[in-house]
């Protein structure tokens, strides 16, 4: 598989803090990369760096060949490059339905019309509504974002994310607070789109991220210390000696 | 439940046209003077363009006054320098407080919360400076006077403002058209990605908008609808004073835009306004600090109910229509 995004000796620092130090990710089309490491270690923020919120100190980003390094975020999104976030952001006080149609490209493209009613245009309600059905929240659609369960704004989160039709889809730990249930339910949802769309997860649930992942990269104290398929990974002296590890 | 399309106007914009068009007939019975009708219309369009900055698109903008201003003064200026026609002066006020917002928004577009709420202040108060210190072309403290209110040129007929009842109506059908206008761009794809930049910033970035212009030409046609009001200000007054520029008085139309309901209403701005003026003629009859009293009602309103009056009466309805409900189902359940 060739590489769709690929990210080449990245560094970044805040202050004299250094967060991400010579790490070099490879996201092959098609496919679902995990990424884990302990709090703090910097997957956040390598996501960051990757989706144009920061730009890198040094290294470059590519997009299928392009370089995108340092594109600001409306930028990368329009070049099809869409995120969720670890701690939500959504549009809290609009349906889900408004949240999905405020991020579909169609939308996007007509921003700057002031004259014509938005909320009731039919293809952009049928097509919010194709995406709200993806993920399980289509009977919600009317529904304000913050009134939605902790679950289903973790979806829509996804929704939302999804809505732009990227070519490339990052998760920043889409299960976090999720109980059993809602986890399984999200692992049904990712596995779905596993295969329709490139992915990189980053997530803290092994047995989430080995059952789904094709490759995954550790990263520990802003680097790289890991990086394969989960079955070589289960044989790494990091990932072995930490107890999640063993758990799948 | 699909959402339906908003209509052009509402039945309940046209009855708040039409009772507002009844307003000189019976004014001055109920023991307000005329002019006060005159000074609400135009303040509530001030206060509905203010609000498309604030309410909607979640900017704090502090120094709004010197759009409001700078239409005043353009509407003078042009009419006592370059062409005494009300379009053409009715224009250059829009134009020059277009410009001014949209010069201002290339500097603090960027900004968010507190600090695009300073440099609102500074940009403010040094458009409030340059009209106090301009003495030459201004009349500095002075004011610039003999501002006439020019008549209506209707292509067939020409219609006199000089009494406040005509300057009334002229007055209410540019609220109407500056109403419609908002309402039709609030609900617009543009005013749906304004509300959305006011809930969150960073998520409008991340699905692909250009946050940046955004405001930016949110603060810059709302600064052009308040140069608007500011000119019919100036016809209302006669004249133009750097005091509507001032800090004081940019805070004054928050106040009236928040105690309104501007936050959740877009009607709210309006409400804020005719509390406003009502409370300063009926409380100012009585006692002479009613300033004090409109002020603890604002912080009343800020600290127990920041959706204002819109709000509380949003909230009133809802429980209503769910106690309806419930006595609906327990009907349906005997
Ligand atoms: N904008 C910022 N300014 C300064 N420091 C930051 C910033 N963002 C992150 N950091 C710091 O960088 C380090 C890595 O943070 P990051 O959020 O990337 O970690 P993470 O791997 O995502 O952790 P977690 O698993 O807790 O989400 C932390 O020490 C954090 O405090
Ligand atoms: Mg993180």
């Amino acid at each position: 598989m060739a590489a769709l995004f690929e990210a080449e000796r990245l560094h970044k620092r805040f202050g004299d803090r250094v967060v991400l130090e010579d790490v070099s990710l490879s996201f092959p089309e098609g496919g679902l990369t995990g990424i884990m490491g302990p709090n703090g270690a910097g997957k956040t923020t390598c996501f960051n760096v990757l989706t144009g919120r920061f730009a890198p100190d040094r290294g470059r980003v590519r997009l299928a060949g392009r370089d995108v390094t340092g594109l600001p975020p409306r930028r990368m999104a329009r070049l099809g490059v869409a995120r969720s976030f670890q701690t939500m952001n959504l549009f809290d006080q609009v349906s889900a339905r408004e949240n999905v149609m405020l991020a579909l490209p169609a939308m996007r493209a007509r921003g700057f019309r002031w004259w014509r009613d938005a909320t009731g245009d039919p293809a952009l309600v049928a097509e919010a509504d194709a995406v709200l059905d993806r993920v399980g929240l289509l009977a919600r659609a009317g529904i304000v974002a913050r009134d939605l369960s902790y679950g289903e704004r973790r979806a829509l989160e996804i929704a939302v994310a999804l809505a732009a039709r990227p070519r490339i889809l990052f998760l920043d730990e889409p299960t976090s607070g999720l109980g059993a249930d809602g986890m399984a339910r999200l692992a049904a949802l990712v596995a779905r789109l596993k295969g329709e769309i490139t992915m990189v997860v980053i997530e803290h649930d092994m047995r989430f991220l080995f059952a789904l992942a094709d490759r995954i990269a550790v990263i520990h104290w802003g680097q790289v210390i890991a990086e394969g398929t989960p079955d070589a990974l289960r044989a790494d002296p990091w990932v072995a000696r930490s107890a999640l590890g063993r758990e799948p | 439940m699909v959402p339906r399309p908003v209509p052009l106007v509402t039945p309940g914009m046209l009855a708040l046209f039409a009772v507002l068009a009844t307003v000189p007939f019976w004014i001055a019975r109920v023991g307000l003077y005329p002019y006060l009708g005159v000074e609400i219309v135009i303040w509530a369009t001030y206060a509905l363009a203010y609000n498309l900055t604030l309410g909607r698109t979640g900017l704090p903008s502090f120094g709004h006054g010197a759009y409001f201003g700078i239409g005043a003064y353009a509407f003078g200026l042009a009419q006592l320098h370059l062409w005494p026609s009300l379009w053409f002066c009715l224009a250059a006020a829009l134009l020059a407080a277009t410009v001014a917002g949209a010069a201002v928004g290339l500097f603090i577009s960027h900004r968010r919360g507190i600090y695009y709420a300073f440099m609102t202040i500074a940009f403010g108060q040094v458009f409030w400076f340059v009209a106090v210190k301009s003495h030459a072309l201004t009349g500095g403290e002075d004011g610039l006077l003999k501002i006439r209110r020019l008549p209506v040129e209707l292509g067939f007929a020409t219609v006199p403002l000089d009494g406040n009842d005509a300057l009334y109506w002229f007055a209410l059908v540019a609220f109407a058209l500056v109403a419609v206008l908002l309402w039709r761009l609030v609900h617009s794809p543009f005013g749906r990605v304004l509300n959305a930049i006011r809930q969150n910033e960073l998520r409008a970035a991340f699905v692909g908008y250009h946050v940046w212009a955004y405001k930016l030409l949110a603060f810059a046609v709302s600064a052009g609808l308040s140069g608007l009001a500011g000119a019919l200000f100036a016809m209302a007054q006669t004249s133009a004073f750097p005091d509507v520029m001032s800090l004081h008085w940019s805070g004054i139309v928050v106040m009236m835009t928040l105690v309104g309901g501007g936050l959740v209403s877009f009607w709210g701005p309006v409400v804020g306004v005719v509390l406003f003026f009502v409370a300063r003629d009926v409380l100012g009859a009585v006692t002479a600090s009613w300033m004090l009293w409109f002020g603890l009602m604002f912080m009343a309103v800020v600290m127990f109910r920041p959706e204002g009056v819109a709000g509380a009466w949003q909230a009133w309805r809802a429980r209503r229509a769910a106690a309806s409900r419930a006595a609906l189902a327990s009907a349906a359940g005997d």
